[in-house]
């Protein structure tokens, strides 16, 4: 029985602890990312955005979610219904997945396996099946055009996210993110590969279908895109996975490039400031640009997203991995 | 089983789709993303207004013209009250004049306001138009202090315009006109220059000069394709002839060039309320005769004779003589022209309307067959499709 114990249930609860420890947090921080956002681009379209439920209309995200939450969810007649209910779990679940490999501070990381990034671009690939059984089993002209496009648009996209994946671990010599981390001490990746910083940061928001890449959901088109259909709870679930995808987005743009939880120089009152605060800071700064170029950007149209994705992006990305491998090898620079 | 070659995709844009301008209902029958053929329909905004007015007088049949174009009411105003002077054979004091010339200015910068932001909302950006809203809604003070309301005005009338100015309102026009000015080096600094924003307009719905002609288009939509065509130029009416003022020509006829022309004209519009604050005469705002238009109100309280014509005015109308005539302006959707034919009676025997935006909505087909279904979007945008005069 005490071996029971030791050996399963407590390392059990442990784990279990630790997922509710990065989740709760998690969920608090994509509730105030809708609110932040709303707000950013309110004040960026001279208006005030929420402000009457709770001070500052900081509780709007609340009432938001309860609203959802108590309303009924419609499936339409013509849909495939266990699809249909299935489609906003994948994609909130897939959503959350990713987050166990995710280090925030250093040691601060559910699982910190030696491939995490390989396990973090699996997951993120996963996740286009949510939209495209949302697209499908709507039985929706709208939905299902938008599941097309979402598809498409997210294939491409990953594809130049490898390439620059790629360059990183050339550089740092690690799929563990820790390490790659940590391998940033000195300098953060987004100095040497600057050109590469860019083109993530772009790839990012064609990935999460933020705009300027929203076609899936684009309303002046597609009216909601894939979840035209969704409402209540099922719908909720795409939010809050749209949403989490930003964040882990976000948080994998620190991790490659800026250097995760470490501090700007590692020099006496920055060392003092914890690292997850660090992780905070800049992942809040990344999620500022997704929001800034809502407010100021056109959306693309879907071939000119594909042109940009396969004959920019990926040409690009992929000379910059030749580059750098071969810099790093002529200089004697490969890590090990 | 039967055959199912069919491999076209049909969508129903609307009519309640966030994109279809009002009640727009255009059937896509598409390949894929891109569209073979857009059929339009219309009549969902029907109101009957042509065969309303029949039973209205001219005075009564005004404010009608205000809910054809709702984006651009006084210009509607305009045509019809030039239509019925013209049967009239009256011709309306200077002042009346440079008013009328002054908010017909004032309302084609709302509605290029309004259609330039919600343009650029349809292809996606979505900064614009709550920008624009503010400079709309202070541009709709300024009709609501010289008539009460904010877009149903009935300020233009058959004899002048339905008061003078209030004190002061010169003063805040002009100052409105630096706001919407510093608006427009706003809204080109978010979208002209946007690589994404010509992406998504520039070659889009191409029309070449002589189809624009041969479809009916006129205004903007015509000048963008190269056909140097503007009513206020070709065949002056009020007071334009006085007036210095450009008119922009495009080149490619395409929904680039169709925005650019529209924040140009806006600037000229900008322009021509200046001038015509400064060149602003004084005196009478309606013409004097008592047969047309009601006497002064504190005349009333005088005069028999003054409230007799205002009761006649009032529940009989005037009578206009008989004969027809076609009389347009150059509304900012383009050629808005009232056909009025009068039997000498207090009513119009018929009233046939041209409005701009109908001649533009029937080329959509010819406009975004071969194009992507994201570029319908562009294509309606760019032709300001506004149904309540499509429908009338």
């Amino acid at each position: 029985m005490a071996e029971f114990w030791t050996e399963f249930l407590w390392p059990l609860i442990l784990i279990l602890l630790k997922i509710m420890a990065f989740v709760m947090p998690l969920l608090m921080a994509v509730a105030y990312l809708t609110y932040a956002e709303r707000k950013v681009i309110a004040a960026m379209h001279l208006r005030k955005g929420p402000n009457v439920v709770g001070p500052f209309g900081l509780l709007q995200p609340m009432a938001d979610g309860l609203k959802l939450f108590i309303k009924e969810t419609v499936v339409p007649t013509g849909a495939n219904p266990v699809v249909f209910l299935l489609a906003p779990v994948v994609t909130f679940v897939l959503a959350l997945v990713g987050w166990a490999v995710i280090p925030v501070s250093d040691g601060w990381v559910i699982a910190d396996i030696n491939v995490g990034i390989l396990y973090l671009f699996a997951v993120s690939s996963l996740g286009i099946y949510g939209i495209i059984m949302a697209g499908w089993a709507s039985n929706s002209k709208y939905a299902f055009l938008g599941g097309l496009r979402s598809a498409a648009q997210m294939v491409s996209y990953e594809v130049s996210i490898g390439f620059i994946i790629v360059t990183v671990l050339i550089t740092a010599g690690s799929l563990n993110l820790s390490d790659i981390v940590r391998a940033q001490s000195g300098l953060w990746f987004c100095i040497p590969h600057f050109p590469m910083f860019v083109l993530f940061m772009i790839s990012a928001l064609a990935e999460t279908n933020r705009t300027p890449f929203d076609l899936p959901e684009a309303e002046s088109e597609l009216v909601g895109g894939y979840n035209t259909e969704y409402s209540a709870m099922t719908f909720a679930m795409f939010f809050l996975g749209e949403y989490a995808n930003m964040i882990l987005m976000s948080s994998l743009a620190v991790i490659l490039f800026l250097g995760g939880w470490l501090p700007p120089v590692a020099v006496a009152p920055f060392t003092w400031v914890p690292g997850v605060i660090w992780f905070a800071l800049k992942v809040s700064a990344v999620l500022f640009f997704y929001l800034w170029a809502r407010a100021t950007l056109p959306r693309y149209r879907y071939d000119q997203l594909m042109r940009l994705g396969w004959k920019v992006f990926l040409p690009l990305s992929l000379a910059w991995v030749v580059l750098t491998s071969v810099t790093m090898y002529l200089c004697g620079w490969l890590p090990n | 089983m039967a055959e199912t070659q069919n491999e076209t995709f049909t969508i129903n844009f609307g009519p309640q789709h966030p994109a279809a301008h009002g009640v727009l209902r255009l059937i896509l029958d598409m390949s894929g993303e891109v569209v073979d053929r857009a059929d339009p329909h219309i009549g969902l905004l029907h109101r009957g207004t042509e065969k309303l007015i029949e039973y209205k007088t001219y005075t009564q049949a005004l404010p009608y013209f205000d809910r054809l174009d709702y984006t651009s009411p006084m210009s509607e105003e305009h045509g019809f009250s030039l239509a019925v002077e013209k049967l009239l054979g009256i011709e309306v004091p200077p002042r009346a004049q440079y008013i009328r010339v002054m908010f017909a200015e004032i309302t084609r910068v709302l509605n290029h306001i309004l259609n330039l932001t919600s343009y650029a909302l349809d292809v996606g950006a979505m900064t614009p138009i709550l920008w624009g809203f503010e400079v709309r809604e202070k541009g709709l003070e300024i009709y609501e202090r010289v008539s009460g309301a904010r877009m149903h005005a009935a300020y233009i009338r058959p004899g002048g315009v339905a008061l003078d100015l209030p004190t002061g309102l010169t003063d805040r026009i002009a100052t409105w006109c630096d706001e919407a000015s510093t608006f427009i080096i706003d809204m080109e600094r978010l979208l002209t220059g946007n690589r994404i924003f010509r992406q998504r307009t520039v070659d889009i719905g191409v029309i070449s000069a002589e189809d624009a002609v041969d479809w009916g288009f006129s205004g903007p939509c015509l000048r963008a394709s190269g056909v140097p065509w503007d009513l206020r130029k070709a065949q002056p009416y009020e007071c334009y002839a006085d007036l210095d003022f450009d008119i922009p020509i495009g080149k490619n006829g395409d929904c680039f060039d169709r925005y650019l022309i529209r924040v140009e004209e806006m600037r000229q519009s900008i322009k021509l309320i200046r001038q015509c604050l400064q060149k602003l005469p004084s005196g009478p705002v309606k013409v004097d005769d008592r047969k047309i238009v009601p006497p002064p109100r504190a005349e009333m309280k005088q005069s028999m004779e003054a409230l007799i014509h205002h009761f006649k005015l009032f529940t009989e109308g005037y009578h206009v003589p008989a004969g027809e005539t076609y009389t347009a302006v150059e509304a900012p959707k383009g050629e808005f022209a009232v056909y009025l034919l009068s039997d000498g009676s207090n009513r119009p025997y018929r009233c046939h309307i041209r409005s701009p935006g109908f001649a533009h909505l029937q080329a959509a087909n010819v406009l975004s067959k071969g194009h992507m279904l994201s570029d319908i979007t562009a294509i309606i945008g760019s032709l300001d499709i506004v149904f309540g005069e499509i429908d009338r």
